[in-house]
């Protein structure tokens, strides 16, 4: 074993070198790539998720939709798209998008169906006419089961967003691919340490975002 | 549109070592056994820790944070430790893609079973695996067959990127065209993936049918 599986001086040297192959580089775009498509994700899945709580008969169709864009490969769409967005990030984040929703719609839907339905007489005897009962009451009581869905939504794609790199976008991701053309270990083990403790941080963060939400649960649970 | 038709209409597409049908059954034959092995191991477990309720937490942190291993990262280290002789390299990187969801839903479905029917078979004289078997697996059965279903669409879906180091599989056009910039192939391979994962999700389906008890249907 003449090959040390990491280097460390490797790493201080590449952290910040001001290359596009720079460690801190790809992590920035790490970054942007895996939570812009959970932001757009969030963005069309709250109305079009609603609509299906709303009209339960658009729930079916939707749900098949996004069964089989939950089934396209990653790899498969990225390269499908090269040719019409070029290399750019866009070509990851669409993808990604559309895995998002796959994810977060079914998470909405669940989550409105979580609101008792005494909850939601209450609020209607109390005089809360429907936009206002729906984000003061239905949203807040979806959140737990929104949120779990976005906890798995960012997971995925801060995961998946290096297998960009096999087109050239991956952030992290070509850390892998250049590690494995120079049969180098410590690029490949960098970019899986850092993409894993950026999902753990990211989930430990959405975590506390949901306590902070939703301090009832904790309140009933105590109690 | 052209280019599937350049593709598909392609008659050196069809035959060959590197011909539709011999890609197709490797990556079936990969996907199929990187599956299998993590339903050997996510299984049991799954129905283990959801019956005693032990170690339940830590085992479904656990997974979630194996989510975000990085299939490609994993693949890509594993080949170069181990080289490529075998096909087993590239199946430790899709058996760890396929274990977290069939572990957590199997564990939450077996923990998702209404307290009182747990009681009602214990009452009824059953012991514990037949508790388990007979009253709590057909009720958590649809949750535990969506976490197979997922695992098993992610296995065939992310089986592509076992092109990249060099494996065959219907990644082989992906990969290959993207190098030579032959899109047709690209794409007539990211469509055929797409075909077997949905062939997948259909099979599951019709599973799911056959399977779950019609009262256990009505309820979910």
């Amino acid at each position: 074993m003449d090959e040390p599986l990491v280097r460390w001086d490797w790493i201080a040297r590449n952290w910040d070198n001001g290359s596009p192959l720079a460690i801190r580089t790809l992590l920035e775009n790490h970054v942007v790539m895996a939570f812009a498509p959970v932001l757009f994700g969030l963005l069309l899945a709250l109305p079009i998720g609603l609509a299906c709580a709303r009209w339960r008969l658009l729930y079916q169709p939707a749900t098949a939709v996004m069964n089989i864009v939950y089934a396209m490969p990653s790899l498969a769409l990225f390269s499908i798209l090269l040719s019409v967005t070029g290399l750019t990030q866009t070509t990851v984040i669409i993808p990604l998008t559309l895995f998002s929703l796959a994810v977060l719609i079914p998470a909405v839907v669940d989550g409105m169906t979580s609101v008792p339905d005494h909850v939601r007489q209450s609020a209607v005897a109390m005089g809360f006419r429907p936009l206002r009962r729906l984000l003061q009451v239905e949203l807040p009581i979806a959140t737990p089961v929104v949120l779990a869905g976005v906890r798995v939504a960012t997971v995925a794609s801060i995961s998946l967003v290096s297998v960009g790199a096999l087109i050239g976008q991956g952030g992290l991701g070509a850390l892998f691919t250049d590690g494995w053309q120079r049969q180098f270990y410590t690029p490949i083990i960098v970019g899986i340490a850092l993409i894993v403790l950026l999902a753990v941080g990211a989930d430990l963060v959405l975590i506390a975002l949901q306590r902070l939400l939703t301090p009832w649960s904790r309140a009933r649970r105590s109690a | 549109m052209n280019w599937l038709i350049d593709f598909f209409g392609n008659p050196d597409n069809w035959s060959g070592s590197d011909g539709i049908p011999v890609r197709l059954l490797q990556h079936v034959e990969f996907s199929v056994l990187a599956f299998a092995i993590a339903a050997l191991i996510a299984l049991p477990l799954g129905l283990l820790i959801g019956h005693t309720g032990r170690g339940g937490v830590i085992v479904v942190l656990s997974a979630n944070a194996a989510r975000a291993l990085p299939t490609l990262g994993l693949l890509v280290l594993v080949v170069l430790l181990i080289g490529v002789g075998t096909i087993w390299p590239v199946l430790i990187p899709l058996v760890a893609l396929a274990i977290p969801p069939i572990l957590v839903n199997t564990y939450e479905g077996i923990r998702g079973v209404d307290a009182d029917l747990r009681d009602a078979a214990y009452g009824m004289g059953l012991r514990g695996p037949q508790v388990l078997f007979r009253a709590l697996v057909p009720v958590a059965l649809p949750l535990i067959l969506l976490g197979l279903r997922l695992a098993a669409i992610q296995v065939v879906a992310t089986a592509t990127v076992a092109a990249y180091v060099g494996l065959g599989g219907l990644g082989r056009y992906i990969i290959d065209g993207l190098a030579t910039k032959d899109y047709p192939s690209v794409f007539g391979g990211a469509v055929l993936v797409v075909l077997l994962a949905l062939a997948v999700q259909f099979g599951f389906a019709l599973l799911h049918r056959v399977i779950v008890s019609p009262g256990v249907r009505q309820v979910r």
